[in-house]
């Protein structure tokens, strides 16, 4: 009888499989991801190091000597002290962060506009704390504005009625009000002292809410050329919510990994975070060798650093509060081995 | 989950120089490798050294860039926070924005 190896579900939960189901779940979630984004699967040796890393019965794995990446932290802090600068020392202390973030629990530009004096104070002495780069982020989170929340007609209840006219252009006023709240919390940010900004979650509410993003993360670029500018996505592939809405001649709609990283270069990142989602039904084999399928040939191609999204239900890590230590350093090391990026 | 992600891939953060690194990064766009080797230049040690927290340790005091205060060691006639972000800039060449608005408002310009 064959043997049976530990390892997860994507939701976190523990499962046995032998080598040859884990082997069969590598082959499968590489073709999943080729067969959906148009991506090359991944090399037999791809596939062949996947399965020593998710055979291996240790309890923890990790990148070679000279491997290691950057780690970004974006959301830094659990708020589980309810002190937010204290948890970026935290974090730079004692979680080996390399670069921090500091954010609002409501986290949304929009939400720390109202606030944003005290989140302005907060960051200057977070500074005042700390030695490592120090980000501001919040989600763009366009769908806040439409009604009842927001100003502009409700877009998801104009579509079914098939006002599809009226649905895009709620969108494009809404776009407008989200560029005006973004500007105004990146310049507070500046003026007090931040080293970056975090567009976290991109493209949440579809390919308007990855505009009015890309549209300030160019803004912030071109008037502060040393202030890095983070663009971490929301999912795999950009919503087609507008379905009609270009950036510099490029349709968001509909883009994978490969083609966000185009859009985020040609905005002026400084940093591009790639999104996978899991499935959490599949083995955690499946799940990342899907993940390094979609991600490798971002990182081929890309000029500016990639930092994976690897946090709970993203990249590989299962979708749990508590991503188990087993998992969640395969899905880290699974990464870095396969497809070179530069930080998580 | 954040500890795991810096047992099994990261740099080590202050305790190495993931943070200069990760400046470069953020401030120019630089891939890894390059942005260790920049960081690497700068600080006269092999990119190797970049992630070994004994060889940082000395490389940090010597150039000022700021350590982490373990339980028997303190560094408080060492640069704290704000102090060591001057000499960042100044190593690795870059201004940083929280010591340039540190200067302005402190009239040190």
């Amino acid at each position: 009888m064959a043997q049976r190896i530990p390892t997860r579900l994507g939701d976190g939960s523990l499962v046995e499989m032998t080598r040859a189901e884990v082997e069969a779940d590598l082959h499968a979630g590489s073709e999943a991801a080729a067969k959906r984004a148009k991506v090359e699967p991944l090399t037999q040796d791809d596939l062949d190091h996947l399965l020593d890393i998710f055979t291996s019965s240790a309890k923890f794995s990790a990148v070679d000597y000279g491997d290691e990446v950057v780690l970004s932290f974006d959301g830094s802090g659990n708020s589980d002290v309810a002190a937010p600068v204290l948890e970026q020392v935290f974090y730079q202390n004692h979680h080996g962060a390399d670069m921090i973030e500091l954010w609002h629990h409501d986290y949304s530009y929009k939400a720390v506009r109202t606030v944003l004096s005290f989140q302005t104070q907060m960051l200057k002495d977070a500074q005042q704390q700390t030695v490592i780069p120090l980000n501001y982020g919040a989600m763009p989170d366009l769908g806040r504005y439409s009604q009842p929340d927001g100003p502009a007609p409700n877009w998801s209840e104009l579509m079914p009625l098939g006002r599809i006219d009226e649905a895009r252009a709620a969108q494009l006023e809404a776009v407008e009000h989200l560029e005006k709240d973004m500007w105004c919390v990146v310049e507070a940010m500046v003026a007090a002292g931040v080293d970056g900004i975090d567009f976290d979650t991109a493209g949440a509410s579809g390919d308007a809410d990855l505009l009015a993003t890309l549209r300030t993360a160019r803004r912030v670029r071109d008037t502060w050329p040393d202030i890095g500018v983070e663009i971490g996505q929301a999912a795999e592939l950009v919503l087609g919510m507008h379905g009609q809405l270009e950036y510099e001649g490029t349709r968001l709609a509909g883009q994978w990994p490969l083609g966000q990283l185009r859009a985020c270069t040609a905005a002026g990142a400084t940093i591009f975070g790639p999104a996978v989602n899991v499935n959490t039904t599949k083995s955690l084999a499946w799940n990342t060798a899907r993940s390094c399928a979609l991600i490798k040939p971002v990182t081929a191609e890309a000029t500016i650093p990639v930092h994976v999204n690897a946090g709970m239900g993203v990249g590989g890590v299962p979708m749990t509060p508590y991503p188990p230590v087993d998992a969640t350093s395969r899905a880290s090391r699974a990464l870095v081995d396969i497809c070179k990026i530069d930080g998580l | 989950m954040a500890s795991t992600h810096a047992l099994a891939s990261g740099m080590g953060g202050m305790r190495t120089a993931g943070d200069l690194v990760a400046r470069m990064q953020m401030t120019r766009g630089l891939r890894l490798p390059q942005a260790k080797q920049y960081v690497a230049d700068k600080l006269g040690c092999s990119v190797a050294d970049l992630s070994d927290t004994v060889a940082m340790h000395d490389i940090r005091r010597d150039l000022g860039l700021g350590r982490i205060q373990v339980q028997d060691l303190a560094y408080a006639d060492w640069p704290g926070a704000m102090e060591a972000k001057f000499h960042i800039a100044d190593v690795l060449d870059i201004p940083i924005n929280s010591v340039e608005r540190f200067k302005a408002r402190a009239g040190l310009e």
